[in-house]
This record gives C-alpha cells, structure tokens and sequence, in this order.
C-alpha cells in the first residue's frame, strides 16, 4: 500500500500511532513492510490457506463475536443434506459436472430450497462472469430459511465452516504458504484480539488479489474473517479494495464492460432474457427480499434514458434494441478472435493491451490483424506502435508491409483539459474543475463519442436497416458549448442522475425511479450525486469545517453512505455495539435511525420490526438484518449461490506452480477458465510431467514511481528518471544458485516468451521452505515496454491466460519460469529458446492440461435429487499425503 | 550602506533578534528571495481537480495562467489526502505539459511503413464509415432458432478506468446502441 497508493497509506500510519497493529503479507518486503510491525513474506497463490488458518484459529478457540455472527450472518442457516464439501470430495464440492468443468449449485442451497434457489447450472454464468452482477447486492433467497441458533446442528453453516476449515492449521499454513508457525500466530492473535464489541480490525487488500484463478474466494475468505469478527458496517472495519486507476470504481459502476449494464444491470443473454420482463424477473426475482425488488424500476428507467421518446412501456422501452451476449465476450476472448481474424475494428481508450495484459505477444499479434484500430491517448504507447517498434518485428512475426491493420492515432485531452467526476475506490464521486483547453487535436472522449455518434446518427438518417433503428432512436441530444463544441458534462451527469421525464426535475434518490416510463435514469446507484438540481460530487467543504466522516466532501454511492451496511454498526435492538465505535443507532424517542453517516436502511424502520409471512422486497428484511442487498438480510459465510467455484473458499495452487496442492489431490481450481487457443499455454505444474523446466515463482506488482503500463509515468521525465530501467529482484540465495551478478543481465522464459532484465540481488526477496523443498521467487514491476523515455522489456509477456471462472480476470500475479544470466536472444533465435524450452516441458500449443488433476477422477454429478451423494462414499480424499508426482523436481 | 544596516541585514542577526529564531523563514530571506513571487500567486485561475493515477482519489489544485498549466499542488482541504501527493501525483504538472504529448492526429496506412498527418475532422468521418461498414459485415440480427441477437461481434472496445463516469456513459450508451457488445476496460484485468 505504502508503494502503490502512499497517499492513503498516511491513515494506516495514523491507525499505527493510535495504536493499531499493522501486518504485511507480501511476497516481496517493501516500503509497507518496512513500516509494519509485522511482515510476513508468502508464496504467492497460497492467501486463502493462509486465511483459511485464521477463519480455523477463529473457529477453534471460539473466537467469533457471537452476538453479531448469530444476529447479522447466516452462521445459523441449515444448509441442503445433499452438499458435499471438498474435504470429502479431495478438492470437489458436490455438483461438479466433468463435461464443463463447472458446478450445479442445486445442492449448496440452504435446507428447502434445493429447487427454488441459486442460479443451476454455472457454466453459463462463468461466460458471462455473472459474479459481477453481486457487486452492488447479493444473490438472491427465496422465504424462510430454517435456522439453529445453539449453531450445534451439523449442517449449519457454523459448523460446516468449521469442518471445512479444520485441517488449515498452523502447521498446514506453514507447509502451504511458507510462513512460520509462530508468525502466522502472532497474525492470528492481534486480528482476533483487535476485533468485538469494543475494537474493529480492517482488512486491505491492493487488487493484486484479483488477478488470481482463485481471486473471488480470496476476498471471499477476508469477508469470512470480518463476518467472524463484527468487522463488516462498523468504524475501523471492513474489507477495502485499492484499486489502481482514477475512476475504475467508476467504470465498473457505469461499465465499460460486456457483460453489465449501469447499476450492475445485466447485459441481456439471448436464451436466458429473450423479453423484457423475463429480464427483470431475473434480476429481482419475484417474492425476493431486499432492495433488489425495485430493479424494474432501475431497468426501465435506463431504458428511457437510452431511447428516450421512443422507449415506451407498449414496445417495453425499446428493450429488444439491446444486444444480446450468447456466451464470453471478454477481452482475453476477443484478443484470441482478432488473431483468427473475427474482428473487424478495434478502440483503445487510454489502455495500453500490448503492456499492461496478460500475453502480450497474443495482444499484439490481434492487433497486427484488424482493419483498423482507433488508439485514443495521452503518448505514443506500444499499442499503436506495435506494428513497426514490437518485439514481434524483431523476430519476423509481424512485418509492417505485410500488416493489414489502419491505425488512427487521436490524442485525448488530460485530467486538467475536461470537467467531469472521477470514482474513487471507495465509491466517492469528485467533479474535477476544467483548468485549461486541451493542446491541438486533443479532445475528451465526451467530445468524441458524442461527435462520433451524432455523424453515425446523420450517415444512417434515412438507413431502413432494423439494424439503424437503435442509432436512429437512441437519445442523443446534448448541449454543447466552446469552439470545439464540447458536450456539457453535467448534462450528462444530470442524465446518470435520473430525471422526472414531464417536469426534467432531478431525482433526489432511487427510491423515485418508476417503472411507467415517467422517469429516466442512467445509472441508479448514482441516483442523488445531481439532486436538487445541484452537482453534489463537486462539494469541497474543507475537512477542517465538518467531522470526521467528511460528508460534504463529494457524493457517495448510494445516497452518499461513506460506509455500507452501516446498520451493523448497532447491535440487533439498535443501539451503538460500545460507545468506542458508535457510528449508526436507533433513536427511540425520534423513531428513526441517526448517527455520523446516511443509515443503511429504512430510516423509520424500528429494530423491532419482524416482516409479516410472505413479504417481498424492502417489507421483507427486518428490523434487524443488516445486510438489505441481500436476499436474506445476513452476511453470508456461507453462499449458496453467486459464487461459481464454491459456496466456501478452498485453497487450490495457481495454474501454474511447482508445487504439489498439499491439501487436495485436486490442484488447481477445476472451474477455471482456460482458453485452447494455438497462442495460448500454460506451464506444466505437478502431478503433471516436467514441471521442473519451470522452477521458479516469479510475481509482479507497481512501482511508486510508475503507474500501470507506462503511458502516464514512462513518458514524463521526473518519474522516468526516478525508475530508468526494467529490473528483476531475486534473493542472494538464487542469484548464487542461478550465477546472476547484481546489476549484471539476466533472462526469464516462460512457455509464452523470454525477457530480460537487469539483476538487482535483494533480501527483499527471501527462499521460502515449502512442503520439505526450498521455493524461490522473483519479482518484477510490469511497467516497462518499448515506447517512452525509458524502456524494458514486458513482464506481461511472459504469462499465458488462464481466468477466475466468476469475473474472467487473468492469473497474473503468478507464473512459473526459468532464470537465467545474460541477455536474452534478439531475432528469430529467441523463437528457437521458447520453441526448445516449449517442447522440454510438452507444452503442445492450444492444449493447455486438464483443469481436473488426473488422479483425482471428480466425483460424479450430484444434480440428481433422488440420489444419495456419491462424493461421500467413494472414499476420496482418505490419504493426502501419498500422491503420484507430489514431488514432481 | 552604514554598518548599522549591514548588520541588522546579517542573518543570523536577525535569527536571533527577529521572530523566526529557526532560521526557516523571514530571517533567512535575500533580497532576492523577498522580490520572488510564487507561481500560485501569479496565476489566473485555480481549478478544484483529483489526481489522474490511482484511485485513491487525492485532491489537486490546478494553478493555471495564459492557458497554460502553471502548478498543481495537493489540495489541504482534502479530508481523503490533506494536501499530500505522491511521487507521481506531484509529477502531474509534468505529466500534462510534457513535451512528449501527442497533440495531432496520426494515421497508418494498411502496410505502410510510416505515420501520416490527418485531419481531425476527416479522421473522425472515416471511424464512423469504418463503423458502418464493420457492423454490416458482422451484423448478427438473431441466433439459429430466431432469438433476437441485435450485434455485431466485428468491433470491440478496451478502456475507461482512466476516464470520467460521463465519458464512459456515453460511451457504453453509444457502443451498446450500435450493437457493439466488446466493451471491456481495466477493471477486467
């Protein structure tokens, strides 16, 4: 944190002189580490068998703030006597289907409702990466669940998470993860201490986490913790993302992305949402609790700001204008079309792919073969170079007289040239002030997109395509001012706001979008950041003049709560857990909710409040479940649905590792999303054959002095004098056993590309004893490419593609490699390094290994409702420590 | 100049007679320092602003004059950062004025070998032909037993984490009306 956001690193060194315990897991020691109280170096991959041993510290000595679990979570919740949990099925949950490697969720439901919840079949839903969707609510639960409050019955949730979690022991954390048992103890210890009724503990996580094929359940098993502890809706808690890019909350929340609409909206799936209504019913699910109830409101209402006029209740608001997914449309997906020549065109807008994504050499070979490429940025970047300047045109692959691709290079106005609001990580809205005109041809993407689509619109004015109609009907009409005709942004802020339609009068919250058509609204969540007509992600009232919570500096989504959940900040009759951390209580006498932030929940809605038999939507929660996303009212310890890989997190190795899975025979996870694409590979990891080509655990993070793939810091000269030159860090022990010299030259290969770097031999990096044998990492920063004032070689390039089933984001935080001194071969000699080390290992491209491990046949589906299930009678998983090829080096 | 002034002009005279005895201010002053005017005082314009790198959200104050970015500092008043930049928020000013900014628009050619100049204008007019004629190469009106498809799978987009929440509004409402489902940005990777 101290590297990458130093600036919000400031508050953790406040916490630290107030007291607080500061702990860093890092592979590598860094500036963060240097200031903590404890460090803990970790093999890279292993964080869930690290926190799975806290979740079992927790369970085993019965540190869990009972009151809050028993109230606020679903540790009561009975679960279906037809699940099956991975430590029965040596690394498979019940429901696994072997012909799609994905899961059937039917029986992780809770008791009851086997049939009428989760979501069937996944495999669907991992094409889409339907996880998203949860980001702003839970999945959802049908009625009444039955519960066990003594949390003694074997098939609560308290008790299967106890099970699952019981071998990830000290001992366990030690052999997986590499960190010492006494160290893993201290960790253990202050989190447990440090949390209750009087105390919270927070936990933060860098992004890191997410580039993972386990990344979902990674977070998933902080959430566990802080639900354990009553760290969730309280001051000093929660879970906190850092994520890397200025407004990538922002783009997430109004998505540039496939597979989501504003607000977390689904993008329509052609078998699943062919009309209108069978769309919302899926997102609200009729007779559903929570505040998801309303989404046909949210629908129709962004409906009406795309079409506007034309969007009427009678055509259902022109919902069959919007394209339909069939299956992946992720960015990794259509990288590997553009290489087989399915995509026509192509625009970067302020991305840099051939730096900054996974394979990079695949990234670039898919531009090499469009028609055309628009890159919108700042520089120069790789990305539009790549045709003349890539590494490809050193080894013959791409030859600029034989590229066919037509790139439009138009330089973007910056951060000081347009106003408009950034998203910060924690969801707060801030209008930034235009301070001057861009330079030349520099514009914003508002004065492009709005420009592009307003000559689109007149070039099809008079199209009779049913194709056009869209265009033509699409509501497109925004004022414009200044020479260039620049749209103005608080129009456009307006319409995310959401507007009465007869009257153009703002909405002041969510709760007022209609489903009639009579209100338009780009975005729901941020229903409120224009009310009262007032830009309110433009306050700027100074720190000094208002309390700590800060709540007249910008706008928050939703209705400006700076913490969610809030409501679990009070215990279940409403009042303040300990007056320590009083945040959001009940006030009797007024009869409604107050405190220092918004309350996250009916403001008149009594802790005493129990929803009458059959109540749907907001009447469904009561008075004192916090959690009103979700479906139940309660933080889920357990879910029984909106997970892909599994109701519970379990510790599977990266796709790519040298080290056998010490706790299933299982290895990686099996429903990973893995591409067999002639481009892609994966390097083959234990029980598989030849695993030791690739030795060594390389990871890569962020410099201070450099930001993603270079565009914004490689091109300005103070930071590229601060960080001139790509390097590796490797500790004194593998420099030693590898002959590398400090600041001499080494090369790494990996199945996919070779790179080099200049050697910087470092105790930052330290050999860890892992399961009996010495692992060694090294670290790279991912920055550098072959444009800008300083450059490198790409750490990028050196992995393949392998996804997180429940978002699609790629494994690269880790990979295997080899090490060696020197410089790495130019021409088409380095092809001849990869292609030899490729057929060492038996690596056959586009076929990249079994995602289930042979030697751990799955356990046959057990979908079937009449049948027992057979995970727990085969006798798998009885001797984990004897495995063909454990010790594949 | 009497020796009176020369000495009530020594500085560590007036450290340790004045009211800065530190020496961290009046009374480490030249007479060319006094002369010297910050650059924030000078400017026409301060504009309210936040850092463009990670999203952690710092405030900035874009100090400008003539059009030109003159400074930009961290904002005090910012309950999220009080004032403080990193290393790369206090390059900003560096990073928008850098000379090495591409401020034309540039073209390749199929199989060229080298850049060309183009108009904007015209550059913005052959996107949106290139568009048209990509979505009627590609156009998917509905799948093999008749369900609506309304897309094209021929154009796709990457990015928008660097850009404001109404950029990639109109960005995503733009694409999505002309059947372009391929969004994707930063926040998949």
């Amino acid at each position: 944190m101290a590297e990458a956001h130093p600036v919000g690193f400031q508050w953790v060194m406040e916490a630290k002189r107030r007291g607080a315990k500061v702990f860093h897991v890092d592979p590598r020691f860094t500036r963060t580490s240097a200031v903590a109280d404890t460090y803990l170096p970790i093999r890279a991959g292993t964080d869930i068998a690290l926190l799975g041993g806290v979740v079992n510290h927790i369970l085993t000595h019965e540190l869990d703030f009972r009151e809050y679990v028993l109230a606020y979570t679903n540790a009561a919740t009975i679960v279906s006597e037809r699940f099956a949990d991975t430590e029965d099925g040596d690394g498979f949950f019940s429901g696994f289907d072997p012909e799609t490697n994905s899961y059937v969720q039917d029986s992780w439901q809770y008791e009851g409702h086997e049939d009428d919840s989760g979501s069937g079949h996944t495999a669907d839903e991992r094409d889409s990466a339907a996880g998203m969707r949860h980001e702003s609510h839970g999945a959802q639960v049908a009625g009444q669940v039955r519960r066990d409050e003594t949390l003694r019955h074997p098939r609560c949730v308290y008790q299967i998470l106890k099970r699952h979690f019981a071998r990830y022991t000290p001992e366990m954390v030690e052999r997986v993860c590499g960190i010492d048992r006494e160290k893993f103890l201290e960790l253990a210890r202050a989190w447990t201490e440090n949390s209750g009724r009087e105390r919270t503990g927070c936990l933060i996580y860098s992004v890191g986490w997410t580039q993972h094929s386990v990344g979902v359940q990674y977070i998933r098993t902080g959430a566990i913790i802080q639900l354990l502890l009553g760290n969730v809706g309280r001051p000093g808690g929660g879970v906190l993302a850092l994520r890397g890019h200025a407004s990538i909350q922002g783009s997430t929340d109004i998505p540039t992305l496939f597979n989501l609409l504003p607000g977390y909206l689904p993008m329509p799936h052609h078998a699943d949402h062919p009309t209108f209504d069978e769309w919302v019913d899926s997102i609200r699910h009729p007779g559903q609790k929570g505040f998801w109830g309303n989404a046909r409101a949210y629908a129709a209402s962004l409906l009406k700001a795309y079409w506007g006029d034309a969007a009427t209740p009678e055509n259902d608001f022109c919902y069959g204008y919007l394209p339909r997914m069939t299956g992946d449309h992720g960015t990794y997906q259509q990288v590997l079309n553009m290489i087989d020549g399915k995509v026509k065109g192509y625009f970067l807008l302020g991305q840099n792919p051939a730096v900054g994504s996974a394979h990079g050499r695949a990234q670039r070979l898919g531009m090499a073969n469009l028609d055309w490429l628009v890159v919108r940025d700042l520089f120069m970047i790789e990305s539009a170079t790549f045709w003349r300047n890539g590494p490809e045109v050193a080894t013959g692959e791409i030859v600029p007289t034989e590229c066919r691709t037509e790139v439009f290079f138009l330089p973007a106005a910056s951060h000081v040239e347009k106003e408009g609001t950034f998203t910060q990580t924690q969801r707060l809205l801030q209008w930034r002030e235009k301070a001057v005109d861009p330079p030349g041809d520099a514009r914003s993407e508002l004065w492009f997109f709005y420009h592009l689509g307003r000559r689109l619109r007149e070039k099809l004015a008079d199209s009779a395509h049913p194709r056009d109609r869209a265009l033509r009907d699409l509501a497109w009409d925004y004022p414009t001012h200044g020479p260039h005709a620049e749209p103005r942004a608080e129009a456009v802020l307006r319409e995310i706001n959401g507007y009465e339609v007869a009257t153009g009068r703002p909405l002041s919250t969510f709760a007022e979008a209609r489903d009639d058509g009579s209100t338009a609204v780009g975005c729901w969540i941020y229903a409120g950041v224009y009310a009262d007509g007032v830009n309110q992600a433009a306050r700027r009232k100074s720190r000094h003049e208002q309390d700590w919570v800060a709540a007249e500096w910008g706008w928050a989504w939703p209705a400006n709560r700076r913490t969610l959940y809030n409501r679990a900040s009070a215990d279940p009759e409403g009042r303040p857990w300990s007056e320590r951390k009083r945040y959001v209580w009940w006030d009797p006498e007024k009869a409604e909710w107050t405190g220092y932030d918004v309350p996250d929940f009916e403001k008149t809605k009594p802790p005493t409040y129990r929803p009458p038999e059959g109540a749907a939507g907001p009447e469904g929660i009561a008075g004192d479940d916090p959690f009103v996303m979700q479906g139940d009212g309660k933080g889920w310890l357990y879910a029984p649905s909106g997970v892909l890989d599994g109701p519970l997190p379990t510790h599977y190795e990266p796709a790519e590792s040298p080290v056998r899975n010490p706790l299933y025979r299982q290895q990686a996870n099996p429903t990973r999303k893995v591409y067999a694409h002639p481009v892609n590979s994966v390097n083959p990891s234990p029980p598989q054959e030849h695993s030791q080509v690739f030795p060594y655990v390389f990871t890569v993070s962020r410099l201070t002095e450099h930001h993603t793939a270079g565009g914004m810091s490689r091109t300005v000269r103070p930071l590229a004098e601060l960080q001139p030159e790509m390097f590796v860090e490797v500790s004194p022990e593998l420099a030693a056993e590898v002959g590398l010299a400090q600041l001499g030259w080494a090369h790494l290969v990996s199945g996919r590309a070779v790179i080099e770097a200049r050697v910087l031999v470092t105790d930052r990096l330290t050999p860890l004893r892992v399961d009996g044998r010495v692992i060694h990492q090294v670290w790279l920063p991912y920055h550098f490419g072959f444009q800008g004032l300083v450059t490198g070689d790409s750490a990028n390039d050196l992995f393949g593609i392998t996804l997180d089933p429940n978002v699609l984001i790629q494994e690269s935080k880790i990979g295997t490699c080899d090490v060696r001194p020197g410089r790495r071969p130019t021409g088409p000699a380095l092809l001849d390094l990869v292609a030899d080390y490729q057929r060492r290992a038996g690596i056959v491209a586009g076929r990249p290994g079994p995602a289930v491990t042979p030697g751990a046949p799955p356990p046959t589906r057990a979908a079937d409702p009449t049948g027992s299930d057979p995970t727990r009678a085969d006798g798998t998983g009885t001797d984990h420590g004897d495995r063909e090829g454990r010790d594949a080096s | 100049m009497g020796l009176r002034t020369f000495i009530e002009g020594w500085p560590v005279y007036r450290q340790l007679t004045g009211s800065d005895p530190l020496g961290r201010g009046a009374a480490a002053q030249s007479a060319r320092s006094a002369e010297l005017t910050a650059r924030t005082e000078t400017a026409d314009g301060v504009a309210r602003s936040v850092c463009p790198y990670c999203a952690v959200g710092c405030g900035q104050r874009v100090f400008h004059a003539d059009n030109t970015v003159t400074q930009i500092e961290g904002d005090p008043d910012s309950p999220i950062s009080r004032g403080r930049l990193c290393p790369k928020g206090s390059a900003s000013k560096s990073l928008v004025t850098s000379p090495l900014r591409q401020t034309t628009v540039r073209y390749r050619r199929p199989y060229a070998t080298e850049w060309e100049d183009l108009d904007l204008d015209v550059a913005v007019d052959m996107i949106a032909d290139r568009i048209i004629a990509a979505r009627a190469q590609t156009w998917e009106d509905s799948d093999s037993e008749g369900r609506p498809l309304n897309r094209t799978l021929g154009i796709s987009s990457l990015g928008g984490a660097t850009l404001d929440n109404e950029e990639n509004y109109l960005i995503k409402k733009l694409f999505t009306a002309m059947g372009a489902l391929q969004i994707e940005n930063q926040a998949r990777i």
